[in-house]
């Protein structure tokens, strides 16, 4: 992923204030974060001078779009549903010990996180990952045990 | 509540834990199964297939025109049978009897010695459920789970927690692969991988039996001997340890003596067993079935009541020294996987097929007959490769017949 300074640098430099940040600088910063989009900046969106750097930016930030809240993204074309991730993320283990805690089916659908349908995982109930809520931490439970990078954070 | 389970009969794991939603016997939804089941649950098709010389025949003329074929024959080939329940096995073991036919499945270039030393206790096992329960180091040799099994490591034998292992894999298993390239589930071992050159493997077990009796490890290729130190410290060390034997081991071993060798060594210094990474879901089902009857696990000809076995009735040589003059191939394709200087004396003999699928080997087939998917269609027994046995019910109802049935049928008309 892309840095703040990288971003700066397409955006137009001009500190017009326009999508409510101080400076180009601060957007770039917001930008990273999430807290804005692209679109948010006029200029960039609207002037054709920009419009190469506005696509390249729109790129970079594509694949958030189908992320979850907690930045969770399953790639469906590499996930092969062996079930690692289910078996090794924590709050499944926690809510559901017997089932798939064990590598079993899970007996607790409503309280997991990951579970494996048609042979690709689906990422649901997100307020139990760890990585949200109050007291988040940065875990790698579902990525260190996939065998094919399917599973992503951004 | 009770919930419904399905088994999955797409490897040799028999996943048996599988939810399936249906409706007007269509699959729609598999839960838990990995990409591989769901792909295996989800090919259902359309109408019956009855072909004599590719032409629509039905039912009858069929299993008359393929009881022809063998009762014609001196020596038919009966081969297959690896996705196959017990109970077709066993009546293929007859029909098989009866025409003095000769009699093999894929095991005999696939891990068929391996299965013979078990059955013969010739080396120690467990289940899968021991392994998950209370295994704490685990080799993948030769084998690549990730991709031939996704849900073993998951399931079985790394990461689930067991009655005796409450603490996880992070901090009470460790997966060692051995393995030439570094395949997904190598990637998972992280720096337990240890990459071998093709054909190294007995040097390996030579080095590592070396190492394992305190002395300096040394191989041809200069493995750093530091490593399969450190690799025999961690065996030493195993209270419940577990080798999953893969085809990339066995094709690289001349016989199974070094196997052998380091089960001893291991078994003197820690707790060893060992398990075979069988792909078929019934392979070792077939296995277990010939030993039971003839004391031999694959590569049997009947003669009148009699049984002889030796490689030169395994199917590779059987068609390479074109000793049949017919085959009957149940659930497999060797015209596709079988090499070509080999297969193509099956276009030359009068071949019956009887599979769920169209294959290359159908598509030449004097007689073909579409059957339902086993385990997904139609239900019986198998045998995992642990040797647990599994028994389940068709998941939807198909209008195919079962091979079983067939097999009785054409049983009938011999």
């Amino acid at each position: 992923m892309t840095n703040a300074m990288e971003l700066y640098q397409m955006l137009p430099k001009t500190n017009c204030k326009k999508c409510g940040k101080t400076s180009c600088m601060a957007f770039a910063v917001s930008l990273m974060s999430r807290e804005l989009t692209p679109e948010d900046c006029p200029p960039l969106k609207e002037e054709s001078k920009y419009r190469e750097n506005y696509e390249k930016i729109s790129e970079l930030f594509k694949p958030s779009e189908g992320a979850t809240e907690t930045g969770l993204i399953v790639h469906e074309d590499l996930c092969f549903g062996c079930g690692n991730c289910v078996v090794a993320c924590p709050p499944n283990v926690a809510n559901d010990p017997y089932g798939v805690g064990s590598g079993k089916a899970p007996t607790n659908v409503n309280r997991l996180v990951l579970i494996v349908e048609d042979g690709i995982v689906k990422a649901q109930n997100l307020g139990e990952c760890r990585r949200f809520g109050k007291n988040k931490i940065l875990c790698y439970g579902c990525i260190v045990t996939c065998p094919v990078e399917a599973i992503e954070f951004v | 509540m009770e919930k419904n389970y399905y088994v999955c009969t797409g490897c040799g794991l028999l996943c048996d834990d599988i939810e399936v939603e249906s409706e007007k016997n269509i699959i729609n939804k598999v839960y838990t199964a990995c990409r591989v089941g769901v792909a295996h649950m989800k090919k259902a098709k359309g109408e019956t297939n009855f072909l004599v010389n590719n032409k629509p025949v039905d039912e009858a003329t069929a299993v008359r025109e393929a009881a022809s074929i063998l009762k014609n024959a001196k020596n038919p080939l009966i081969f297959g049978l690896g996705t196959s329940t017990d109970e077709t096995q066993i009546l293929a073991i007859e029909l098989a009897k009866k025409t003095n036919a000769t009699l093999d499945d894929t095991s005999s270039f696939c891990l068929g010695p391996l299965v013979e030393a078990l059955l013969k206790d010739k080396l120690k096992t467990c289940t899968l459920e021991d392994i998950r329960n209370k295994a704490d180091v685990i080799i993948f040799w030769g084998a690549d789970p990730s991709d031939s099994h996704p849900r073993h490591l998951s399931k079985h034998s790394y990461f689930p927690r067991g009655s005796e292992k409450q603490k996880g894999w992070e901090e009470e298993r460790t997966a060692i692969a051995i393995d030439i390239r570094k395949s997904h589930t190598a990637k998972i071992c992280g720096n337990y991988f240890f990459q071998i050159p093709p054909g190294g493997d007995t040097e390996f077990i030579d080095a590592l039996i070396a190492a394992l009796s305190g002395k300096l490890p040394k191989t041809s290729y200069n493995f750093p001997p530091k490593k399969i130190l450190e690799l025999a410290n961690i065996l030493k060390g195993a209270k419940f340890g577990v080798i999953f034997a893969g085809l990339g081991l066995i094709y690289s071993l001349e016989d199974l003596e070094p196997v052998f060798r380091l089960m001893k060594i291991l078994n003197e210094k820690a707790n060893f067993h060992l398990v075979p990474m069988v792909g078929h879901y019934n392979m070792r089902g077939f296995n277990e079935n010939l030993f039971a009857e003839t004391g031999y696990v694959n590569r049997v000809k009947f003669e009148d009541g009699m049984v002889k076995h030796g490689p030169e009735y395994s199917v590779v040589e059987s068609l390479k020294a074109k000793t049949v003059d017919a085959a009957l191939i149940i659930g497999s394709d060797p015209l596709s996987s079988l090499p070509r200087s080999v297969s193509k004396n099956l276009l030359e003999i009068p071949v019956i097929s009887i599979d769920p699928c169209e294959t290359l080997t159908s598509k030449h087939a004097k007689v073909y007959i579409n059957t339902a998917i086993s385990g997904v269609e139609s239900g019986g027994s198998a045998t995992r490769m642990d040797g647990t046995k599994v028994s389940f019910k068709p998941v939807v109802e198909t209008i195919h017949p079962s091979d079983e049935a067939i097999l009785k049928k054409i049983m009938e008309a011999v």
